[in-house]
């Protein structure tokens, strides 16, 4: 069937207004439940960070938002002075975003985690028992080999020991810098020491098999097939936990205790 | 139910796989098929965006100017599988991180394009229907079959229940790594069109040989 000119380009442009309308009523009818999604994954990630479930649990989301609101006590610290800040509310408090802002943010200094801003305040979760903290649980992120690695690390009260490892999004190859999230390679991580006498951050994933945390406590095995990804991680450590990252609150932390 | 109606339905199946037979939507049997859990998500996945978007290429089919028709099924398409994508990720968030990019390339899956343009651009919206679940449902039957082996023996569960415990959990079973690596499908997918076509022989092709002079008087070679 031959058709003018003018009805293609009519069919065309209404078949778009049509397909657009049906994409987006339900892309804006569903964000609620899929933010309410990313948010029960966040917390849940941080929850078996630190300990307090297990990966193989299956929490219901009320659960998880009960626990997490219970046990972890959500701040904002100052990555400059890395002091506590107060004026802002935890749960308004949205660090990717800040991260992006120029007014919140600052370009990231050179660095092979290749961090491209770093915020101005970073929000971190303590865990408490009695009064006494008992874990940190600090956001990291960096490049791997395809994509940026975002994830959380947990140290223990001492602010040295690692308490856990965590990546809530990454795009690495599945199998093999994927293996990132499994949980295998994140229990090779518990145990081992964090930083060296001089507080400068030593933890290294490397090639091969590491020790026992007690014998090794500063390498972790490498996964095989994913040396960029495993450096990358070791980069995105260095970052944070060193000095264009969590360095200042962590001496603050280590001098003055939980609250500063 | 008439008999062209239920050929319709059930040709795809066995006699008309849509991978066993037409080689199409390999790609994502190889990706989405390590855990029987995604590869059954996966065949939902594309029985609704098969359904609906052939469905209506072929409501439109009498309208769709021909010079735009292919890029009329396709944005037709995309918009079934966003739609998807969506709903996955409101509903079923963690299966939806773990089929990531596969549910957007159900877009390039040759299947959808290749119904919509053999089948709903010819038939009536209501055949097409019934000739898109068919489809589907042959593709789905693919999925399981190797997804329910791949898991099976490369992690001893199914659908995430450990059946048959893997040493390395204290048992007694040493799980195949092969299975859970992509290689593996091919060769599942290979043995599952060997099956079909010695259960049914009449879809076996010609042989023929690359490259080799036809004899005088031997037809039919080289097409």
């Amino acid at each position: 069937m031959q058709h003018s000119a003018l009805y293609t380009v009519g069919f065309a442009a209404l078949l778009c207004i049509v397909c657009s309308i049906v994409v987006s009523s339900f892309a804006v009818g569903l964000r609620d439940r899929q933010e309410l999604n990313k948010r029960i994954d966040q917390q849940k990630k941080v929850l078996a960070v630190v300990g307090l479930i297990d990966a193989d649990d299956q929490p219901s989301n009320e659960e998880v938002t009960r626990l997490f609101e219970e046990r972890l006590e959500p701040r904002i610290v100052s990555i400059e002075t890395g002091e506590f800040v107060d004026g802002i509310d935890p749960a308004e408090f949205d660090q990717a975003q800040a991260a992006k802002d120029p007014s919140t943010s600052s370009v990231a200094p050179e660095h092979p985690a290749r961090v491209r801003r770093v915020p101005d305040n970073a929000q971190i979760y303590l865990l408490r028992d009695g009064g006494e903290v008992t874990a940190l649980v600090l956001p990291i992120e960096g490049m791997g080999l395809w994509s940026t690695l975002y994830g959380y690390i947990a140290l223990e009260g001492d602010a040295q020991t690692i308490r856990g490892l965590t990546f809530y999004q990454h795009g690495e190859t599945a199998g093999l810098g994927g293996e990132v999230d499994n949980p295998r390679w994140k229990a090779l991580w518990p145990g081992r020491k964090a930083f060296d006498e001089n507080w400068e951050p030593e933890i290294a994933v490397t090639k091969g098999a590491a020790g026992p945390p007690a014998e090794d406590p500063y390498r972790v095995d490498g996964l095989s097939g994913a040396t960029l990804t495993c450096n990358g991680v070791t980069n995105a450590l260095h970052f944070w936990l060193g000095e264009p990252g969590f360095a200042r609150f962590l001496a603050n932390y280590r001098e003055k205790g939980g609250d500063l | 139910m008439n008999k062209k109606v239920r050929q319709t339905l059930l040709d795809p199946l066995f006699d008309n796989n849509p991978i066993g037979l037409q080689v199409l939507g390999i790609c994502s049997a190889l990706a989405v098929t390590t855990k029987m859990e995604t590869a059954l998500v996966m065949s939902v996945a594309v029985t609704f965006v098969l359904a609906t978007s052939s469905t209506a290429v072929s409501v439109l089919r009498n309208r769709i100017p021909s010079s735009i028709r292919i890029i009329t099924q396709l944005t037709i398409i995309a918009s079934m599988v966003i739609v998807t994508d969506q709903i996955l990720r409101a509903y079923v968030y963690e299966i939806s991180l773990q089929l990531s990019v596969f549910v957007g390339l159900i877009i390039t899956n040759c299947i959808v394009m290749g119904r919509a343009e053999a089948f709903a651009m010819q038939n009536p919206p209501g055949l097409t229907f019934v000739d898109a679940v068919g489809n589907a449902a042959g593709y789905g039957i693919v999925l399981m079959f190797v997804g329910f082996l791949r898991e099976l023996l490369g992690t001893g569960r199914l659908f995430g229940v450990t059946l048959l415990t893997p040493v390395n959990e204290g048992g007694w079973y040493v799980p195949n790594g092969l299975m859970v690596l992509a290689p593996a499908a091919f060769l599942l997918i290979g043995c599952f069109i060997w099956i079909v076509r010695s259960w049914k022989p009449e879809q076996v092709e010609e042989e023929f040989h690359v490259g080799a002079l036809p004899e005088p008087g031997d037809e039919g070679h080289l097409r």
